[in-house]
């Protein structure tokens, strides 16, 4: 095939027009555990599934999703060291706006300069994109909102969507069940079954991850004992 | 002679009830020869924000220039006009980054930020902050401008006599008068009512300006409130 023979060159374009070394970053985050958000009509709700290789890790020290303002946090699927690099490097932007403007960014602004910097990277030399897609959820002053940014640097805004291995089925099981007046608990139970589906094993408070930020615009993890009480709640 | 009043200039802001005023002088000067009698020193950065600037001429229009063009790209990428608190904010920035080689100018920041409310701010000239609630000053004339506008200033100024009964903002007086039942003999009354803010901001301007040899000239003020803008130009002492 034509294209192979541009597949090692980030700054090449193969002769059918595609970035072959793009296309092989979305293969990592393929193959990345599932990920997924839901925008509620009073917040957003963001999770993962935290799959652990060896039952000797300690789970508390692994946190796969992390904040980037107080108002605004980030889950990934895909290569995790990469993912901690963006996040390091939005929470200085976001820094910098509010050194400038004594206003916190909105989450809009907040996207698109990360989706910049995924960008970059895709159109340097001697550097390779990075291997994550990232699901952000933010409450700022126009509302709850859910954002996904791929490799590439493009940007949507989605009103629920999923990541990773499973993503078909997932994406799915969402639209059947996704509503415009969900509330955030609905949110986040709706969240639950849908990692339920591909889930092998059971799931607990310990092998998945979940964020929330509501009205109060404070974006917070749940702790293992809050999201055992959303899954009785569940069954 | 100081840098600062090479050019000369006044400039004050004073805030009244859901409005503010924004006031300065027309002189540009090169020492003490005038070279010019409408020099503009108040701009407007959008509807609800305007930004006057004293000090030094050529740095009064590059700094504005440099603040538009800020507040230009604002408005593109975040599609939406900035708050003037946000605004004071960024020329505070944008004057430390030259802390050693400052913008010799003194800005007078004055906007009606959310539910209408009024915020002016002055600052020094390279962006310390000084917020107030009644008046801001800057200039050669501050000294004088900072006595006329205590004695004269007092709070929650109207800009027509009506807004004080609570009437809907911009009716004539014959309309006013009527939605009041006030009487065609009491009429007169209520026309010798004086626009309270844009009186005292205008005595405070020239009494000052006239104190100063380096400002003055006419002076230029302007009224805004939620629905307008109105600009009136001063006649004062020429010289």
């Amino acid at each position: 095939m034509g294209d192979s023979q541009y597949s090692f060159s980030l700054t090449t374009f193969s002769p059918t027009g595609k970035l072959v070394q793009i296309e092989h970053a979305l293969t990592a985050v393929g193959s990345g555990q599932t990920s997924l958000g839901i925008k509620a009509a009073n917040g957003v709700v963001i999770a993962t599934e935290k799959k652990l290789p060896s039952i000797l890790v300690d789970e508390t020290s692994v946190q796969k999703i992390q904040l980037m303002t107080t108002n605004i946090g980030v889950v990934y699927s895909g290569m995790g060291p990469d993912s901690r690099v963006l996040v390091r490097k939005s929470r200085k932007q976001a820094q910098q706006y509010f050194r400038l403007y004594k206003e916190p960014i909105p989450v809009t602004q907040l996207v698109r300069e990360t989706a910049a910097v995924m960008q970059e990277f895709t159109q340097s030399g001697g550097v390779r994109p990075f291997g994550v897609s990232l699901l952000v959820a933010g409450y700022d002053d126009n509302g709850p909102q859910l954002y996904q940014v791929d490799p590439s640097g493009s940007y949507f805004s989605w009103k629920a969507s999923a990541m990773g291995k499973n993503v078909s089925n997932a994406k799915t099981f969402l639209e059947k069940r996704y509503t415009d007046d969900m509330e955030l608990d609905d949110a986040v139970h709706t969240a639950i079954l849908t990692l339920k589906e591909g889930f092998q094993g059971q799931i607990s408070g310990k092998n998945i991850e979940i964020g929330i930020v509501g009205a109060d615009r404070k974006f917070r993890v749940l702790t293992p004992a809050e999201i055992d009480d959303y899954l009785a709640e569940v069954e | 002679m100081s840098i600062f009043e090479y050019n000369g200039s006044a400039v004050v802001a004073m805030v009244g009830k859901n409005c503010f005023a924004i006031a300065s002088d027309r002189r540009l000067g090169v020492n003490l020869q005038t070279i010019a009698t409408d020099f503009q020193r108040i701009f407007k950065i959008h509807d609800k924000l305007y930004i006057g600037l004293s000090g030094l001429a050529t740095d009064v229009q590059t700094l504005y220039q440099r603040l538009v063009f800020r507040h230009k790209l604002y408005q593109l990428r975040e599609e939406r006009d900035m708050k003037p608190q946000t605004f004071a904010s960024l020329v505070s920035a944008v004057l430390y980054e030259k802390r050693f080689g400052p913008y010799l100018c003194m800005p007078v920041i004055a906007g009606l930020g959310e539910d209408d409310v009024p915020f002016i701010c002055t600052m020094d000239c390279i962006g310390a902050k000084e917020l107030a609630k009644d008046f801001v000053v800057s200039g050669t004339a501050s000294e004088s401008l900072y006595g006329a506008c205590e004695s004269m200033y007092k709070p929650n100024m109207v800009t027509y006599y009506f807004e004080a009964l609570g009437l809907t903002h911009g009716k004539t007086m014959e309309q006013g008068a009527n939605c009041i039942g006030v009487q065609k003999e009491n009429q007169y009354k209520l026309l010798e009512e004086p626009e309270e803010l844009f009186e005292t901001i205008s005595q405070a301007l020239l009494s000052s300006v006239d104190r100063d040899c380096l400002s003055g000239w006419g002076g230029h003020v302007l009224l805004v409130t939620p629905t307008e803008v109105q600009e009136r130009t001063l006649k004062s002492r020429m010289d």
